[in-house]
Order: structure tokens, then sequence, then C-alpha cells
């Protein structure tokens, strides 16, 4: 008997979810607010989805209710995505080391 | 055309590059590395996308044409916001995530031959349980989280908001959910589908109007573990890897920050969720209000205590965000530093409005991360310290949490501030914190209250020092 593809997404499912308790419980408490952002930014990876859905559209018309939403998605999740992953960026480069010098 | 099976290979190594950049968060070194696999596993997912549908098409042109516009409002307001405002942030991107996963759900719903999903009126079983999942939960992210931002940004009250009859209201909400989405995977009918929807915007509204100002950390938190569930759940419907490693990945991270505010605070989830903290405990305080003896003092008794100090610990708090005092702070601490004073921060876990805000603000004010501190690494220092500078916190550093088994907040973790020789704590009246609830620190001996701004107050002792 061949086994549902579905068991297999969902074993990917359950031991991600493991990796990322372990991952999350190592990261330091100081980069706690960077650690939202970014997950913000990497779960707008959502926009593919987005992309198939606005590209369902048949080649007489680009645009049907469908689409329509996936364009939106599309949008939505772009500000996350660049919104995330900068603000995240602006975040991190603000950590610094105490100065050696004395 | 990308196979099937090529493009499912590198969803899983975008997946593997979103792990890393979670892992790269361990220490701020590899921090700024970590993001870089992030945005590399997302221009992975990205292209893998088009390139195994193939269609470049004007339709083509559209998806970049809203990939650009979206990130250009992103990129905009990354630069732009302040660090003060990244509750508001985070609270806002997450309920962008909530509604695009609600969008590519009903664009699914609505068109399921461009999914592989079936026909429609006939979607395979198990995908529309997937997509009704992930509708829903993303929709209760979106109404969360504008609930939460309009809180954060003031808009709305921070006080919670309670009625009768509220918790069996929710209850009732959710059971309506589960029976909503047993109905629609029976009859496939798109009005239930609108309605699940509907319902579901509701009770994520219902769900955060009863949580207090202070609570918002474990709001965000929460919140963040929804936009996982949600992605997780399109990832389902969408057969794709790397968003069901994502959703898992982002799902976890939000439960254990949430755990570890609601540790910070020593009360239950559940506690947290079903609200109204400051509302039912401040009837008990009111009463025992007696007016007992404070010692007040200026910006030159504060700054000639300081002088005279050889160490001091300086304990942040949501007050120091609200009065941007966190650069006049540093000026301070540089002055000090000149005199030889060694300086340390304590951070409390649930300092702020999010996890990790004051750490953000410091490090925003070029404070080295190196001499902040949290709570357990540092609480032992207060006995051997000369002065600790509280500015903006209040319940944290309540010693009633370790002494009177009958306070709301007994048994929260608190920083062992009244253990320093002495305690300058800058506040502008003697008013309870959100706990509602008396601070003992004031009234205690070796405590100097300064009352003025947390910023003015800050300059002004930079000046006497």
């Amino acid at each position: 008997m061949e086994i549902d593809p579905l068991i297999f997404r969902l074993s990917i499912f359950i031991l991600s979810i493991f990796v990322g308790y372990y991952v999350v419980w190592s990261v330091t408490p100081s980069l706690h607010t960077p650690l939202m952002s970014v997950t913000n930014a990497i779960s707008s990876v959502i926009i593919v989805g987005a992309i198939i859905a606005g590209l369902s559209g048949n080649s007489e018309s680009i645009f049907n209710t469908s689409s329509i939403f996936g364009f939106f998605a599309i949008a939505l999740a772009a500000i996350n995505i660049f919104g995330g992953f900068l603000v995240t960026q602006r975040m991190l480069a603000m950590y610094k080391k105490k100065k050696k010098d004395k | 055309m990308l196979s099937a099976n090529l493009s499912a290979i590198f969803y899983l190594i975008s997946g593997v590059l979103f792990i890393l950049a979670l892992r790269g968060l361990s220490s701020p070194e590899t921090s700024r590395q970590g993001n870089l696999f992030g945005i590399l596993g997302m221009i992975i997912a990205v292209t893998v996308t088009f390139l195994s549908i193939g269609n470049f098409s004007t339709g083509f042109i559209f998806v970049l044409i809203f990939i650009l516009l979206g990130g250009s409002i992103g990129a905009f307001i990354a630069y732009r916001i302040p660090m003060t405002a990244m509750p508001e942030l985070v609270a806002g991107f997450h309920s962008l995530v909530g509604l695009a996963a609600v969008f590519v759900a009903i664009s699914a719903f609505l068109n399921p031959e461009a999914f592989n999903l079936g026909t429609k009126g006939n979607i395979k079983l198990g995908s529309l349980i997937e997509m009704s999942i992930g509708a829903a939960v993303g929709a209760i992210t979106f109404s969360g989280s504008i609930i939460a931002f309009l809180k954060l940004q003031g808009i709305m009250s921070g006080s919670p908001i309670v009625f009768k009859g509220q918790h069996p209201l929710n209850a009732l909400i959710l059971i309506s959910i589960v029976i909503l989405i047993y109905m629609l995977c029976a009859s496939q009918s798109s009005n239930l589908f609108w309605i699940l929807l509907a319902v579901s915007f509701l009770i994520g509204f219902l769900l955060i109007i009863p949580i207090g100002g202070a609570d918002m950390p474990v709001v965000i938190s929460m919140l963040n573990s929804y936009s996982g569930w949600a992605a997780a759940g399109i990832g389902f419907t969408l057969e794709n890897t790397a968003l069901i490693i994502t959703g898992a990945l982002v799902g976890s991270s939000g439960a254990i920050l949430s755990y570890i505010m609601c540790k910070g605070m020593n009360r239950s989830f559940f506690n947290v969720i079903l609200g109204g903290f400051g509302a039912t405990d401040s009837s008990s305080s009111s009463s025992n209000k007696e007016q007992r003896p404070v010692k007040s003092g200026n910006a030159d008794d504060a700054a000639f205590l300081m002088k005279n100090a050889s160490s001091v610990i300086i304990v942040p708090g949501y007050g120091m965000a609200v009065a941007q005092a966190q650069h006049a702070l540093r000026e301070m601490v540089d002055t000090l530093k000149k005199n030889d004073i060694k300086v340390s921060y304590a951070i409390h876990p649930v300092a702020g409005r999010m996890p990790g805000h004051m750490n953000v603000l410091l490090a925003e004010a070029n404070v080295p991360y190196d001499e902040v501190f949290e709570l357990e690494e540092i609480n032992n220092d207060f006995a051997n310290a000369d002065v600790a500078f509280v500015i903006g916190a209040n319940d944290v550093t309540n010693p009633v949490a370790k002494t009177d088994p009958q306070s709301p907040i007994f048994g929260m973790p608190v920083l062992d501030v009244e253990k320093c020789k002495s305690v300058l704590f800058v506040k502008r009246s003697l008013s309870p914190g959100y706990a509602g609830i008396d601070n003992d620190l004031f009234y205690k001996e070796n405590t100097l209250m300064l009352f003025a701004d947390a910023k003015k107050m800050t300059e002004d002792i930079t000046k006497n020092l």
C-alpha cells in the first residue's frame, strides 16, 4: 500500500516544529525583537501561494476574482518581506560590542 | 518549466535557509549573516515559483508590479520607523501575514484548478480542510493584530475591555468555527466559506480586546505564532515544503516567546488570554492605600549619589521608551564611565511592550550589548552595587512579588533592586503600575524618588555630574 503524500508533509511539519523549538530556545533574549521581525518576514513566503493565485487567470483575461485576491496578497506579502528583512537588518546593525579602547 | 521534483528540492533548500536565519540569532555576531540567509531563502522560493509556473506573460508583469509596489511600501516603512514604535510595526506586519493567508485561501477556494486542488464545488477534502483552517487562523491573526496595533499605537485605550458573558461568547464562537469548517467540508458551499471568514475575523477582535496594555508582549508573541500556523495551513494546501517548514518555525517561535513572557509575569497563558488583569485587582489595592512617607529628590541629589558610587545598575522599562530617554540615558552613562564608575543594565523579560524591546532601544542608543544583562544574569549583583537607577520600570522591581502572597503579582520574578545601597527611581508620580498595585520600593529607606519626565531628569543629572 502506498503512503499518502500528506503523511510526508505532516512529517516535515512535525519535525520542523521540533527544529523551531530548539533553534528558538537558543536565540539570545536580547535579540527577541529582531526574531519577531525576521519570523514576520519569512512567514511571508506565503507570497509563493499568492503568485500562483495571481497567475491563475487565463490568457484572455489576467484578472478574475481569484487572481485579484492573489495580486493583493502579493502586495501584502511583499510589504512584509521587504519591510521585515530591512527592519531586521537595521536593528541588527545597531548591536555593537564594547569598544576595546580605554 | 521546472519539474515538480526539482522545485520541491529548491523549496526545501529555502526552508533550510530560513532555519539558518533563525539559528543566526543565537548571537549578535552571527545574526546579520543569518538575516542574509533568510533573504536568500526568500529569493530562491520566489524565483522557483516563477520558474515552475513558467508563464511569463502579461500576468507576470503584474506580479512584478505588485511586488515592487508592496516592496517599496515595506522598505519605506522599514527605514522610517522609529525604534520605539517597533511593537506597533510588528503587530501591523502580523496583520498583513494574516490577511495575505486569507486572500490566498479565498483565491484557492474560488479557483481550485489553478492550485491543482480539484474543481470548484468539488475541492479535495484534505485540501479544503487545510485551506479553511489556514483561512480561519489567518483571519484571527489579522483582526487580532489590528486590535493589538490600535492599542499599542494609543488609538484604542490600552485598558482591558471586558463585558459580561465575554468568555462564554468567545467559547461559543470558537466552537461554531469548528462546526462551520465541518459543514463547509461536507457541503463545499461558498456561503459557508464567507461566514467562516466573517466569524473568524470577529473572534480575533473579541479575543484581543480584553487584554491590557502591559500584556502586549504575550499578545504579540501569540499573534506571531498564529501567523505561523496560518502560513503552515496554506502550505499544506499548496503542498509547499518551504511554507510548511516556515509555518512550523514561526509557529513554535511565537509559542516559545509567549511562554517566556508568561513566565516573566508568573501567569499562565490562559490567565493572560482571559484578560482583565488590572481591572480585577485594582479594588483590593485601593482599599489599603494609606499615606506613607516618601523621600523625593532632584537631579542634583541623584548626581551626587551616583558620583560617589563605584557601580551603578540601570533598570529601564516601558517608561523609558515612552519618554524616548534612551539617548539621554546613554549620555549620562558615558559621563559616569568617565568618572570610572562601573555601569551595567538589567533587563526584565517583560520590560517594554514586546520581547527584547528594551535591548533594541539601548542598541539604538549605541549601548554595547555586552553591558546589557538579563534578569538571571544580573540579579545577584544588585547586593554589591551602590546605586540602582530605575527609569520607566515599575512592577518588575516590586519587592511585594517576593514577600506578599496576597499580591496579584506574587511569585513573579523581579529584579532585586532594593538590595542596592541606594535606589534612584525616576517616575512622574506615585501612581501604581499596570498591575494596579503600589510599589513597596517607593517607601524604602534607601529609595530616592525623582519625580520628573524620564528624559528631562536624565539630562539634568548629566548636567550635574
